[in-house]
Parts: structure tokens; C-alpha cells; sequence
């Protein structure tokens, strides 16, 4: 067994992940030299993973209120009260590097972390999402990563039960050393019966509960916080390995436990195991924690305290307990056939006290191991100004025709069906929008009520500029909530970064976090939780600035709701938001020109609330049902989405004033979305949008079965189905790219 | 009809059939696997979908042989009706209820999606509330549902029309794509030789109302009121 008094060498210290100057930051707190497990209890505080020390005071500019939170950043997860008495609690969050290493057994710990993270919390989980970012789909580690990810994703949810329902998929070259793996979940309970975190009470039980504690995942958290290089696939072993099934037991044991009474406190052993579970409970309610290591259930034998401080096994639950009840607790857990022990107690001491076999491993104040964790302010500096790219200035290569049938059989907007049909996206009965929508929706209980889920972001917009893309991916998140009649809540943020120390990346992560923070505002939006993950970073080429959004709202009436489909022939098309023909940073101007050139779409949050507020009332009032809001690809491609979604064509022609023809049909203004309605009904929605000061027009009528853009050959929706489906199919099957 | 719902651990669809069950006016009632007996009066037992014990060694190898499943094969040696429905079907197979086995998926993956179906004969207490020949869509969620036997068998199970389900296109075209996972002869769901005893790899617990999906599923609940 490693000794737990070892000479602390500078070797010792940068293997720790800590600088020079944080372990004499440590000398000085404690007036000593720590012991190893107390080295490696800094270590797993202190790093970027879990002290936010980058990223801590932008953050803070963040808006986390609203009268509908009810819990913001901090705790397990985000909640906010939906009414009747129920509050919906989510959080995405990363698994970037362990996934890279070892795809499958990554995704699944991302996603059973972060259902962990939800159920703690006293919800029952009802949906998963995820955002997923991958290298170029020619990089020899592409395909493979993607079938990793994928089944792990899948393998995970599927069998723990809850459905997925939605998610992002890209690609891109800037990840082809650091793919993204950000998996959401969102979980419903009732709002007097949330628990948190807080312990109370002096000398309460602490008790472990779940699966046992093995040397998987020791320091995750730390290469979490690291950059990668050519050995990185030597890090293997440092990655969990997720079992679904304990989840599940888990899950019901914790709910069932819940219901007795007898929960303190309560908080999932994620991200640095059981040091950042037990330092958080004692410290967020001013108490100290001594735990006896002898009594923590072992997969292996010998374990040292320093690795059961530092291990990540999965599955795993720290509770405080009612002693009153501990009896009752237990017999719940024997019957799921899960440990349960009691390995410390809270005390009056504020100390953080780790025992093992009577001998004292560790003794440090308990609030200053995260309350003193460093804080930088890290220099950041402005990317440069890209100017604008006038529509005019650009030839078009090819056909419109030709542009949109590549577009909508791009890696990054051909249908992601090969994925999400391996996700269980119909479990619990409740999907009512499955995986294509905007957004997804899924009803709560029994109804009436629903809620609407996406994840957004558009890397392309915050590399070229960070304030409009942060802006953008949550106008966007917004938007797809809205086009599906949902009343946006809240995000939760998954900000995936390159290395903050260099000062053009922390420029990104700044200028993303401020745009972020004026669309929340603008569109009252809060944050209410989310995950940083920094470092994204091989060989010094960082990825591109991912600021996933995780957007909830609310239906009030869940059969009241709008999907892409066109639903009948003769229906007008009407167009909502001002065209400009904007075509800097498009897909069209990327995938089709070769591109990736000029300033990103403006967004203007003010236009942006009054076009979704307006489209909102039309589908709440149950007056219009088919509603597509228009992002990557402009209009032709989300024209050729609903007519796919559908099987009905439309012919579309643009209007007088419009820009030039590759502007109007690929051009990503913001703020607009589609309709379609018979015509009758168009007529009035455009007296309407016109009093309320919203451009809408008429652009063309559904039928057929062929896309038909202005005097360009139609297009059948056979061509546009057979690129949109095939790409993916193919690729994975090493019969494309 | 009163409906004992077997739940194992690893379980998820239980509260799925539960509701389709309670829909369709009958009284389902959660039986945990550990016990040995079936709640007196027991009509209809249901081994819902799910990962039973994770399902990481053969599915439904263990659940196939839980405390419960003793009482589950006295009341089908007894007459008495039995669903499996996805794990339930493979738990059914594991404890020697059905011949055959489910095997991975031919494509080697997991597939969720909505799926036609054939329903063979409509003279079960299954199926009695679907008109003969009828092609309904339901949902499939699984990673081994590819149905093999020994050739015997599989001329037995046709021979005694005791394929309930088979996998087809909206036109009830049976073969090529419209077949999910390999399937021998795009089996999808087969009886027991008394007729009492169904296994299905489809959900029709998930297709029960228009907001969700659609009803092609209630008919299955439907014709067991009718049982």
C-alpha cells in the first residue's frame, strides 16, 4: 500500500496537476507539508474540473433568477417550477476527454453522471439529450469515435430507461484530437420535495450507498483539466467504466429512500469521488466531516486512502441521514441488492477528517478546501474583426438546386436518424416530439403539461465572433423551444473550451460568456446549471468555442404544438423575420464555396423576442401547427426539411425586394422561422404580424412532390431524401468520406 | 382482468404496460421477482421490457430463473395467460416458456424506431380485436431481438401457425429492409402451443394513444378484455 507520508517533491506536485504557486498556496493554508492523501485531496479540489478557477469569476456575470427558479447554479442540478406543484430539474455536462480515450465507456459515465446528478436531486429523470462534436469525418479516428460514442450513449440510457430524445451532432476538423461529449438530462419532481446537498445536524450519519469503490478513474478530474498530446491514449486506464444497471438501482433505492423521510443531504459521487461529495455536503452547511475508510465498501482489497479519496467509480451516492431512520434506509438498499454504510458523521469542527483504520490520513479545513481554491483572472485578448461578407461579392459555384441538395446531405445537416435509432427515444410513453423536431417534447406525467428540450450552439459564429455566436446559440436554443409552442425557461450552459492560458482562447471564453449572459437577460432565460470544460486542446490546436446550450420550456397543453411536417397541399408558406441575405460564416458558404469566412449573422434579441413571441401566440392559440425556425442552411434547407418531414413538396419563389437569389435561399439571418397554413389564415396572420411590427410574407404554396426554389429545376424529395438519409448510413459503413 | 406485472431489477417498462393495461379497463398490480407466489386470482402475468439484471449475460438468462418465474410456468402449465414483451419475450425463451432464442441484432446494433407489422391470426386472446390480415405500426426498442430456432422448430411454430407478429412494410410486405434485426421468417412474436402464451419483441405498450405515436397497440390490450 502506498505510504501516506512521503516526501512531497516539485515531481510530486505537477504529477498532482497543481502549479508551484497553488502548492505553496497550500503550505500556507495548512502551515505544513501535506500528507499524500492530502496532496491528492488538493489536487482533485482544486483543479479546473472542479474549482472553476478559470472560469469562476465570468461565470459569476451570468443571470441565474427568475421568479420561476428555484434553484440555480451550485446544487446538482438547475430547477425550476413548471406549476401544479411539480419543478423540472436538468443539467448538461461534459465527457470530453474520457471519450476521446475510450468512446463507449466515456459516453456512458457522461451520461450516468449526469442522470446521477438529476435523481440526486429527488427528480425521476424523463428525458436525455446530447451535443456531440467530432473531428473531420475523413480523420482515420472519426468513424470509429463515432460508434464508440454512440453505443455508449445509447448503452447507457437504453438500458437505465430514460428516453433520448434529442441532441446536436457536428463536425469539424478542430476536433479531431478533442471530440465533445455533452449529455443532458431532465428529470421532474415535486417542488417540496427537492433535496439538496446542505448537510445538517452534528454528528448525523454519512452513508455510502450504491456500487463499490474500485481504483477505476482515480485523478479523472485531473486530466479532465489537462491538454492532450500524442500519448494521450495512454491515459486509458484513468476512464470509469459506467454500469446502467446499478444506475437503475440506484435511481429506484434513492426515490424510494426519499419518500421515507429520512434524507439530510445528498450528493452524487461524480467528478472527483468521494473527496468533492463529502468536502461539499460539510462545507455548504458549515460543518466539518470526518469519514472512516475502513468502512467504505471495496471492489479490490488494499486500497489505500489516498485512492479511495481519488477514485471515480461510478453509481456511487454520499447521503446524510436521519440516524432515527438508518435502519429503515438500509433495509431499502439490501433489497435492491445495493451497499450501504455508514462511513463518518458530521461534526462541529469545520474539519475535513479522513481516518483509516484509526490512523489519521488527512485533517483540513473543510471550507477553505473550496472556498480558498485559486482564482484567476486570466488574461484574455480579443480575436480580430472579421468584416462583413456582402452576398453580392460571392459566386455562387454551382445551382441553388445543386447547393441545397450538398447542403441537406452535409455531414453536419444530413439526417442523424443512424444515430438516435440507436437510442431508446420512445421508453415511458410520453415522446411526443421524437428526435427531428426543433425541439423535442415530452409530456409530463400524465398532462396536460409538457416540456420542450434542446441542445444548440453554432462553434462556426463564436470562433468568427464570441459575443454574437454566445448570443446566437441561445437565441437559438430559444427559438427551437418557441417553434415548437413551448415558453423558454431556463438553460443550462456546457461551455467546452481550448486552454484558458492562452489569451486568445480565455478571449473566446469571455466574449461567448458575455454574449451569453445579454440573450439571457434579453429573452429571460436564466441559467440555472452547467459544466466547464477547458483544455480541449492537442498539440497546442484547440477546438473551436463549443458553448452548448440546453434549453427547457414549458406547454401548458401538450397536445397544442407545432411540428416541422408539412401537414396538407395548397397550404401558404409564410416567411417570418427579415431576409438580409446574410451569408458570412453560412453553411452554404462553408460546405458549398469552401469558405469559413466573414462576421457571423447579427442577432438582434429584441427582433428575436418579438418574431418568437409573435410565432408563439399563432401556435399556442391553436391557430397554426407547422412551424420550422431557420438556422444552418437559411431557408432552402429548412424548406427541404419540412417538406421531407412531410412528404409534400412546395413551391417557393422569392419576394419583390428580396436579396440576391444564394443570399435569400442560403443567407443565416436571424430571428425567423416558417410557417404553413392555409391561405385564408395567412391572410390574417400577415395583417397581424404586420401590427405588431413583424415581417411576414407569403413566399410560396405546399404540393406535390418536389422542392421547387424560384425558376431553378425542382428538385424531387426523392433526390433530397435519398442525400439527407444516406450520408451517415454511408459513412459508418466506410462506403463515404 | 387482473394482471400481475413482473418487475426484475433492471426492469424499465413496466409502468409503460401498466398504463396501457390500466387503459384498456384492466387491474394491474407490480409483483416483485423475489416473491413466490402470484397475487391470488391472477388472470394475465406480463414480464415487461427492460435490461433484467442488466442483461450482461444472456438477456434473460437470470431473470428466467427468478423466484417468481416457478409460479409464472405453474400458471401457463395451468392455462393461465403470459405477455413477454422485448425482455419479457427473452425472459420467456431463457425459462423454457417458448422455444428459441434472440440473438444480437444482424446489424449489430440497437434500433429504436417504429415498425409495421402483420398480425397473423386473430383468434388468440391476444389479438382478437384486430381484423384478420391487419398491418399496425408499433415500436421496437431493442439490441437482440433477432428470433432463430433449429430448422424443426421453426417448421413447427409455422406448421401450428404459432407466429403471432411478423415484421413487414406499410403494405405488409414481408422480407428484405421491412425485417428490423434478421429475424428467421421476420418473426416478430410467437405462441405458445396452447395459444396462452405470447412472446413479442414489439411494443404495443408504447402505442396507445394518438399523441404519442398513434394506437395500433390498444388492440392487443383490447382483445384480453375481451379474453
Amino acid at each position: 500500500m502506498i505510504p501516506n507520508v512521503v516526501a512531497i517533491t516539485p515531481e510530486l506536485v505537477a504529477e498532482h496537476g497543481l502549479k508551484p504557486d497553488e502548492y505553496q498556496r497550500i503550505l500556507d493554508l495548512i502551515g505544513r507539508e501535506p500528507t499524500l492523501t492530502e496532496l491528492g485531496i488538493f489536487s482533485a479540489m482544486w483543479n479546473e474540473h472542479c474549482s472553476y478557477k478559470s472560469s469562476r469569476l465570468h461565470l459569476k456575470t451570468l443571470p441565474t433568477s427568475a421568479p420561476w427558479v428555484i434553484q440555480g447554479p451550485g446544487e446538482n442540478a438547475g430547477v425550476i417550477d413548471i406549476g401544479d406543484g411539480m419543478a423540472c430539474i436538468f443539467k448538461m455536462e461534459s465527457h470530453n476527454h474520457p471519450s476521446f480515450i475510450e468512446p463507449y465507456q466515456g459516453a456512458t459515465t457522461g451520461v450516468g453522471g449526469i442522470l446521477r446528478d438529476v435523481f440526486t436531486m429527488g427528480a425521476r429523470p424523463i428525458a436525455a439529450l446530447n451535443a456531440l462534436r467530432f473531428g473531420a469525418p475523413e480523420h482515420p479516428k472519426t468513424r470509429r469515435l463515432v460508434a464508440g460514442v454512440v453505443a455508449g450513449i445509447g448503452g447507457y440510457g437504453n438500458s437505465f430507461g430514460v428516453p433520448t430524445v434529442g441532441g446536436q451532432t457536428g463536425f469539424h476538423t478542430r476536433y479531431d484530437g478533442n471530440i465533445l461529449v455533452n449529455a443532458m438530462a431532465v428529470g421532474i419532481a415535486k417542488t417540496d420535495e427537492i433535496f439538496y446537498a446542505k448537510a445538517t445536524g452534528v454528528g448525523n450519519p454519512i452513508v455510502y450507498l450504491g456500487s463499490k469503490t474500485g481504483r477505476d478513474g482515480i485523478h479523472g478530474a485531473s486530466m479532465a483539466s489537462a491538454a492532450f498530446d500524442d500519448k494521450s491514449d495512454e491515459k486509458r486506464p484513468t476512464v470509469q467504466v459506467g454500469d446502467p444497471f446499478a444506475e437503475k438501482l440506484l435511481l429506484e433505492a434513492c426515490l424510494e429512500l426519499m419518500q421515507t423521510g429520512s434524507v439530510i443531504a445528498i450528493q452524487d459521487m461524480g467528478a472527483a469521488g468521494l473527496t468533492c461529495s463529502a468536502v461539499e455536503m460539510g462545507a455548504k452547511g458549515d460543518l466539518g466531516v470526518e469519514l472512516h475508510l475502513e468502512n467504505v465498501p471495496c471492489r479490490e482489497e488494499g486500497m489505500s486512502a489516498y485512492e479511495m479519496m481519488l477514485s471515480e467509480s461510478q453509481e456511487r451516492m454520499l447521503m446524510v441521514l436521519d440516524p432515527a431512520k438508518e435502519a429503515q434506509a438500509e433495509a431499502i438498499f439490501r433489497k435492491w441488492g445495493l451497499d450501504f454504510a455508514v462511513i463518518g458523521f458530521t461534526t462541529d469542527t469545520l474539519r475535513f477528517v479522513v481516518k483509516h483504520n484509526g490512523e489519521v490520513m488527512a485533517d483540513l479545513p473543510i471550507k477553505e478546501l473550496g472556498d480558498e481554491a485559486p482564482l484567476y483572472d486570466r488574461p484574455h485578448i480579443a480575436g480580430a474583426f472579421l468584416p462583413n461578407i456582402p452576398a453580392e461579392s460571392v459566386t455562387p459555384p454551382m445551382s441553388t438546386a445543386d447547393a441545397l441538395v450538398r447542403l441537406i446531405g452535409s455531414p453536419d445537416m444530413c439526417s442523424k436518424r443512424w444515430i438516435w435509432e440507436q437510442y431508446d427515444h420512445l421508453i415511458l410513453g410520453n415522446t411526443v416530439q421524437k428526435p427531428g423536431g426543433d425541439a423535442a417534447i415530452v409530456r409530463v406525467l400524465d398532462g396536460p403539461k409538457g416540456l420542450a428540450m434542446t441542445c444548440d450552439v453554432t462553434p462556426r459564429y463564436c470562433e468568427a465572433d464570441p459575443f454574437e455566436g454566445g448570443k446566437q446559440a441561445v437565441a437559438e436554443a430559444w427559438r427551437n423551444i418557441t417553434a415548437v409552442g413551448g415558453l423558454p425557461l431556463a438553460i443550462t450552459d456546457n461551455l467546452n473550451f481550448g486552454n484558458p492560458e492562452r489569451p486568445d482562447v480565455m478571449g473566446q471564453f469571455v466574449g461567448c460568456i458575455r454574449g451569453i449572459g445579454e440573450a439571457c437577460r434579453a429573452l429571460s432565460f436564466p441559467v440555472v446549471s452547467g459544466n466547464v470544460s477547458l483544455y480541449n486542446e492537442t498539440n497546442g490546436v484547440g477546438i473551436l468555442p463549443t458553448p452548448a446550450i440546453g434549453g427547457v420550456g414549458l406547454l401548458d397543453d401538450v397536445s397544442v404544438h407545432a411540428t416541422i411536417a408539412f401537414k396538407a397541399a395548397g397550404e401558404s408558406v409564410v416567411l417570418v423575420g427579415d431576409t438580409t441575405g446574410h451569408v458570412g460564416q453560412s453553411a452554404w458558404l462553408r460546405d458549398v464555396c469552401g469558405r469559413e469566412e466573414g462576421a457571423p449573422p447579427p442577432v438582434d434579441l429584441a427582433t428575436e423576442k418579438r418574431n418568437g413571441d409573435f410565432v408563439r401566440g399563432l401556435i399556442t392559440s391553436g391557430r397554426v401547427n407547422t412551424v420550422h425556425d431557420l438556422s444552418d442552411g437559411g431557408l432552402a434547407v429548412g424548406l427541404a426539411e419540412m417538406a421531407l418531414a412531410g412528404r409534400i413538396g412546395a413551391t417557393v419563389a422569392p419576394p419583390t425586394g428580396a436579396p440576391v437569389a444564394h443570399g435569400f435561399w442560403f443567407g443565416e439571418d436571424q430571428a425567423r422561422y416558417l410557417l404553413a397554413t392555409p391561405s385564408g389564415e395567412a391572410e390574417r396572420i400577415l395583417a397581424e404580424a404586420k401590427a405588431a411590427g413583424v415581417p411576414a410574407v407569403v413566399i410560396g404554396t405546399t404540393g406535390g412532390d418536389a422542392l421547387t426554389l424560384g425558376a431553378e429545376t425542382p428538385i424531387s424529395l426523392q433526390t433530397l431524401r435519398t442525400a439527407h438519409e444516406n450520408w451517415l448510413p454511408d459513412y459508418m459503413a466506410g462506403r463515404a468520406a | 382482468m387482473k394482471a400481475a406485472v413482473i418487475v426484475f431489477p433492471g426492469s424499465n417498462r413496466e409502468g409503460d404496460v401498466i398504463r396501457a393495461l390500466r387503459d384498456a379497463g384492466h387491474a394491474p398490480v407490480k409483483v416483485w421477482h423475489a416473491d413466490h407466489e402470484l397475487p391470488s386470482g391472477t388472470d394475465l402475468v406480463v414480464l415487461p421490457g427492460g435490461f433484467s439484471y442488466g442483461d450482461y449475460l444472456r438477456c434473460g438468462a437470470i431473470a428466467g430463473r427468478a423466484a417468481i418465474m416457478d409460479a409464472v410456468r405453474a400458471h401457463a402449465g395451468r392455462g393461465g395467460l403470459v405477455l413477454g414483451i422485448c425482455n419479457g419475450f427473452q425472459i420467456l425463451v431463457e425459462s423454457g416458456l417458448l422455444p428459441g432464442i434472440l440473438m444480437r441484432n444482424a446489424q449489430l446494433r440497437f434500433v429504436c424506431k417504429m415498425q409495421h407489422l402483420k398480425v397473423e391470426r386473430t383468434d388468440t386472446a391476444f389479438t382478437r380485436a384486430y381484423a384478420p390480415g391487419q398491418v399496425i405500426e408499433v415500436a421496437i426498442a431493442h439490441g437482440e431481438g433477432n428470433y432463430e430456432a433449429d430448422e424443426e422448430t421453426i417448421r413447427r411454430l409455422e406448421g401450428e401457425g404459432r407466429v403471432a407478429f411478423r415484421y413487414c412494410d406499410a403494405e405488409g410486405r414481408v422480407g428484405g429492409d421491412a425485417n428490423p434485426n434478421g429475424s428467421t421468417n421476420a418473426i416478430a412474436g410467437i405462441y405458445s402451443e396452447r395459444f396462452n402464451v405470447l412472446g413479442m419483441m414489439p411494443h404495443p405498450e408504447n402505442l396507445i394513444e394518438d399523441l404519442v405515436g398513434g394506437t395500433d397497440g390498444r388492440g392487443l390490450f383490447e382483445s384480453l378484455r375481451a379474453a
